[in-house]
C-alpha cells in the first residue's frame, strides 16, 4: 500500500526533544522531517523588532540534530517560519545558524533553498485601493499608508504552492518564511500525490510534535503516516498515549473554530471525521474535506511600535494598605501628574497590576477577597525611554513613601526583592497589520531562490 | 449541583491568533459531555455576563460530539501583548467558567 510517513521533532524549533524519541522517529525511515518555527502566541514584539522566540542556543541543538538527522537518511528538512515570525531577518538569522552547523560538519553539505514571505508595501497599498484587503478576527484595524510606515515589515503566511516548487527542485533543506503552519507538512504530502485534505490535517496534528497526546507536549517527536484514504499518526515516546479523543480534541488547539479551519487557499471541515485505534497508541484519521476558497487568500501580520516601558516589581504585606490598595494606587498616580504639571497627562500611562487581587483578570475578576500579600507590578508608558524611567523612578517614590489614611507603617509601603527596582523594558508593539488580502496567484509573493550566503531579498524582489 | 470544573477533564483558555480568545470545555464520557450541553448553561448570555462581552465580541459557542469538547471564542478587548494586555498568550481566562453549575 503507498504510504508517506512524515517525522515531527518538536512543536517549535528550538523548544527541544528528547535524543531517544528523534533516534525512534529516524528509525521509522519517515520521507521528511519537517519542523515549524512559527507563532505569534508570544505578541506582536518579535516580529515588530525582528527577534527570535528561542535562544539561537536552543535553535542550533534542534537544527543541528535535525539537519544531520535528515541527511543521514538522505531525506529533505523542512523549517516553517523560520525564526519564529519568518521575516527576512528571522530566515537569516535561522540561516547563519545552519551555516554554523555545516561549518563545523564538513561532510554533510546541503543543497538549501530559501523561501521569502516578506510583503512590499507597495503591494498591500495596491490591494488596498482595490478594497481586496480586510481586517482578520479584530472587529476593526485601520490600515493606511503611515501604519504600514510605521510598522518594520510585513510578512504573510504562504499555502503549499511555493513550497511544491521547492521540493520539485529537490532541495535538501527547505527554509521557509512565513507560513501557515500545516503547510510545509502539507506540501510534501501533496508533492507525493497523497489527498490534499488528509495532508493538510496531518499538518495540523504534527505541526504541534506530541502536543496531540496524553501527556501532551511540544517538546517530543510524533510522526505521521499518509495513506491513500487515511492517515495515522503516533508518538515517539512510548511514555505518550495518543488516543482518538485526544488527536479529535486537538483540532481544538489554538483555533476559533472546532472543526472548520481557514488556511491561504482552504477552508478545511472536519466536522465528518473519523478517530479510530490503528493500533496501540496509533490514531487513524479518515473523512477530513478541504474546499480551495472562491478567493485565494493570503493572512498578513506586521507590527509597529507604541510606547517605551518601564517596570517595577514590587510585594505589600500589610494588610492596612492591602485593605485600600486601589484607592491608594489612584492617589499615587494624581501626585505624579502633579509633580509633571509641565507634561500633557494623557501622553503617558500608569498601571498597576496587582497580583493576588485581579493582577491576571482585572475587572473580569469574580473573585473579589485580596490574599494575605500583594505582588504589585506597576508600569509606565510613555513616548521614549528616558521619559518612562523618569515617570516610573517618580511613581516607585511617591508610592512607597506615600502617607495614605489609617498608615502605621510610616518607613515604606513596598517590598522590592531586587536592587535597582526600576527596570527600563524597552519598546512595546501592537500587532498593526493582521489582515487577509486577495491574491491571483498563491507563489507570486513569495520567491523562492538557492541559499547564498550573499542572499538577500532586494536582489530577487 | 456540581461545578463545570468538576465535571470538565480539561478546561482551558488560549489565544487564537493574537486578536480572539478561545475557551476549550472536554469531557471524559458521552454523557457527561452531552449532560453539560443539554443543561444550557454555556449559553451566549452566561458568557457574555463573565467576560463582559458585547454581542459582536463573542464570536460563538461550539459543540463537537467526536471530541467530546465544547469551544467558545469571543474577541480581545485589548490585542495580545501590546499596551494594557494582561495574558499575552491568553492561557488564564478561564477561571470564571469553573464555578459556573451545571444542573
Amino acid at each position: 500500500m503507498k504510504s508517506l510517513t512524515l517525522l515531527s521533532p518538536c512543536g517549535i524549533l528550538g523548544y527541544g526533544f528528547p535524543d531517544a524519541s528523534f533516534a525512534y522517529g529516524l528509525s521509522q525511515k519517515p520521507d521528511a522531517i519537517v519542523v515549524d518555527a512559527g507563532s505569534t502566541d508570544a505578541g506582536p514584539h518579535k516580529l515588530g523588532a525582528k527577534t527570535a522566540i528561542v535562544s539561537r542556543m536552543a535553535a542550533k541543538k534542534d537544527l543541528q540534530r535535525i539537519i544531520l538527522g535528515g541527511w543521514s537518511l538522505k531525506v529533505p528538512v523542512i523549517i516553517g517560519s523560520a525564526g519564529g515570525s519568518g521575516g527576512e531577518s528571522h530566515v537569516r538569522w535561522t540561516m547563519d545558524i545552519i551555516e554554523e552547523i555545516l561549518a563545523e560538519h564538513t561532510s554533510c553539505t546541503p543543497k538549501i533553498a530559501i523561501i521569502w514571505a516578506d510583503i512590499p508595501n507597495q503591494a498591500i497599498l495596491d490591494s488596498l485601493s482595490k478594497g481586496k484587503v480586510q481586517p482578520l478576527d479584530a472587529s476593526s484595524l485601520p490600515l493606511d499608508e503611515q501604519i504600514l510606515k510605521q510598522t518594520t515589515g510585513v510578512v504573510a503566511q504562504m499555502g503549499l504552492e511555493p513550497i511544491l516548487d521547492v521540493l520539485e527542485a529537490k532541495a535538501d533543506i527547505i527554509v521557509c518564511g512565513r507560513a501557515y503552519d500545516p503547510a510545509p507538512f502539507a506540501a510534501v504530502g501533496v508533492f507525493h500525490g497523497f489527498d490534499l485534505a488528509l495532508s493538510y490535517h496531518l499538518g495540523k496534528v504534527l505541526e504541534c510534535g506530541a502536543l496531540c497526546c496524553n501527556p501532551g507536549t511540544t517538546k517530543d517527536c510524533m510522526l505521521g503516516t499518509l495513506y491513500e484514504d487515511c492517515f495515522e499518526v503516533y508518538p515517539c515516546d512510548p511514555k505518550r498515549t495518543c488516543t482518538p479523543v485526544s488527536v479529535a480534541a486537538h483540532t481544538f488547539y489554538e483555533k476559533d473554530h472546532p472543526y472548520l479551519l481557514h488556511g491561504p487557499g482552504i477552508a478545511m471541515d472536519l466536522s465528518c471525521c473519523t478517530f479510530t485505534t490503528a493500533a496501540k497508541n496509533r490514531v487513524r484519521v479518515q473523512g477530513s474535506k478541504i474546499e480551495a476558497t472562491k478567493v485565494y487568500q493570503i493572512k498578513l501580520e506586521g507590527a509597529r511600535k507604541v510606547a517605551y516601558r518601564t517596570i517595577v516589581v514590587a510585594g505589600v504585606r500589610d494588610p492596612l494598605l492591602i485593605d485600600r490598595i486601589d484607592e491608594v494606587q489612584e492617589l499615587v498616580r494624581q501626585s505624579v501628574q502633579e509633580q509633571y504639571k509641565e507634561l500633557d497627562a494623557l501622553s503617558y500611562t500608569i498601571n498597576f497590576l496587582n497580583y493576588g487581587k485581579d493582577g491576571v483578570m482585572g475587572s473580569l475578576e469574580p473573585e473579589k477577597q485580596a490574599g494575605h500579600e500583594l505582588g504589585v507590578v506597576f508600569e509606565v508608558l510613555a513616548a521614549s525611554q528616558d521619559l518612562a524611567d523618569a515617570l516610573c523612578a517618580s511613581v516607585r517614590s511617591t508610592f512607597m513613601h506615600y502617607g495614605y489614611e489609617g498608615r502605621k507603617s510610616t518607613a515604606g509601603n513596598l517590598a522590592f526583592p531586587f536592587a535597582p527596582s526600576d527596570i527600563p523594558f524597552g519598546a512595546v508593539y501592537e500587532f498593526s497589520v493582521y489582515h487577509l488580502m486577495d491574491v491571483d496567484d498563491p507563489r507570486v509573493f513569495f520567491p523562492w531562490q538557492w541559499w547564498k550566503k550573499e542572499a538577500r531579498y532586494a536582489q530577487i524582489g | 449541583m456540581p461545578r463545570l470544573v468538576d465535571l470538565a477533564c480539561m478546561l482551558r483558555s488560549k489565544n487564537s491568533g493574537p486578536f480572539l480568545i478561545t475557551l476549550d470545555v472536554f469531557f471524559d464520557d458521552l454523557a457527561t459531555y452531552r449532560r453539560v450541553v443539554e443543561s444550557g448553561v454555556l449559553c451566549r448570555q452566561t458568557i457574555k455576563k463573565c467576560y463582559q462581552l458585547s454581542d459582536e465580541q463573542l464570536v460563538g459557542i461550539y459543540c463537537f460530539e467526536a471530541a467530546l469538547g465544547i469551544k467558545i471564542t469571543y474577541r480581545r478587548p485589548i490585542s495580545s501583548g501590546t499596551c494594557g494586555d494582561r495574558d499575552v498568550y491568553g492561557a488564564q481566562q478561564h477561571a470564571p467558567l469553573m464555578g459556573l453549575l451545571i444542573p
